[in-house]
């Protein structure tokens, strides 16, 4: 599959995600946040922002349960928990906001 | 070591160890067992990662994979703390052959003799080698 940001063609897989990881800019954030029906907001880039920085450090999309770890660590508990992620990322913060953020699909995930 | 991977709800927790033998890049082996290893941590088990043999090189600082054209997932294993797998152990013989120490490594390890790592497999209840 390809969809077209800013004249460009952007390949992505079955499920949606970037076949490769170095295509991803804030545009195709945009883009792939618009096919999960979800619109952007401060709060979702300051996830999505976190794991691109979490990538670029292990080289791996986090486990949920250690990305809600993480976040509460760095972000404060108020967002470190599964229902504040959910709210943001309805069909999970693992697949969804790898998705958008331009991560593979976190390891374990069925 | 026993055969039953018991993951039922309730069930005892198991001590785990991943044994690592070879060399990071070459074979698929480290990769798929660091896989398997950030995978099994969502079971809550007690999970222990081994380094003997060419396994060592897997921890070892600097990796540089351009001319393999390999993925350097080196990095990931300083993601184990986070995964709440804390328990690296080095055994000593196969870092020294290597003209190794503590310091050419990338993350935090005990180190051990050979004796003692064999010690340490004995204790597990399911040893799984990579």
């Amino acid at each position: 599959m390809a969809m077209d940001v800013n004249g460009v063609s952007i390949e992505t897989d079955e499920e949606g995600f970037l076949v490769n990881l170095s295509d991803w800019n804030p545009d195709v954030a945009l883009e792939l946040a618009k096919g999960e029906s979800i619109e952007l907001t401060d709060q979702h880039w300051e996830v999505i922002n976190f794991l691109r920085e979490y990538y670029d450090e292990y080289q791996i999309a986090p486990a949920v349960r250690v990305l809600t770890k993480a976040i509460g660590k760095k972000l404060g508990p108020d967002k470190g928990n599964s229902k504040y992620l959910y709210d943001l990322f309805p069909y999970g913060p693992g697949k969804q906001a790898c998705k958008i953020a331009g991560l593979p699909k976190p390891t374990g995930c069925i | 070591m026993s055969d039953d991977m018991d993951f039922e709800e309730g069930g005892a927790v198991k001590k785990f160890m991943f044994v690592n033998r070879k060399a990071p890049y070459g074979t698929v082996y480290a990769l798929e067992g660091l896989e398997v290893v950030l995978i099994s941590a969502a079971f809550d088990q007690d999970v222990s990662l081994a380094f003997v043999d060419d396994g060592v090189f897997q921890l070892v600082k600097g990796q540089k994979t351009d001319g393999v054209e390999m993925k350097n997932f080196s990095p990931t294993y300083r993601a184990l703390e986070g995964y709440d797998i804390e328990k690296l152990y080095v055994e000593r013989e196969s870092m020294e052959a290597r003209g190794l120490t503590e310091d050419d490594l990338l993350v935090d390890v005990q180190i051990m003799s050979a004796a003692e790592m064999g010690d340490m497999m004995a204790q597990q209840d399911v040893v799984i080698s990579f």
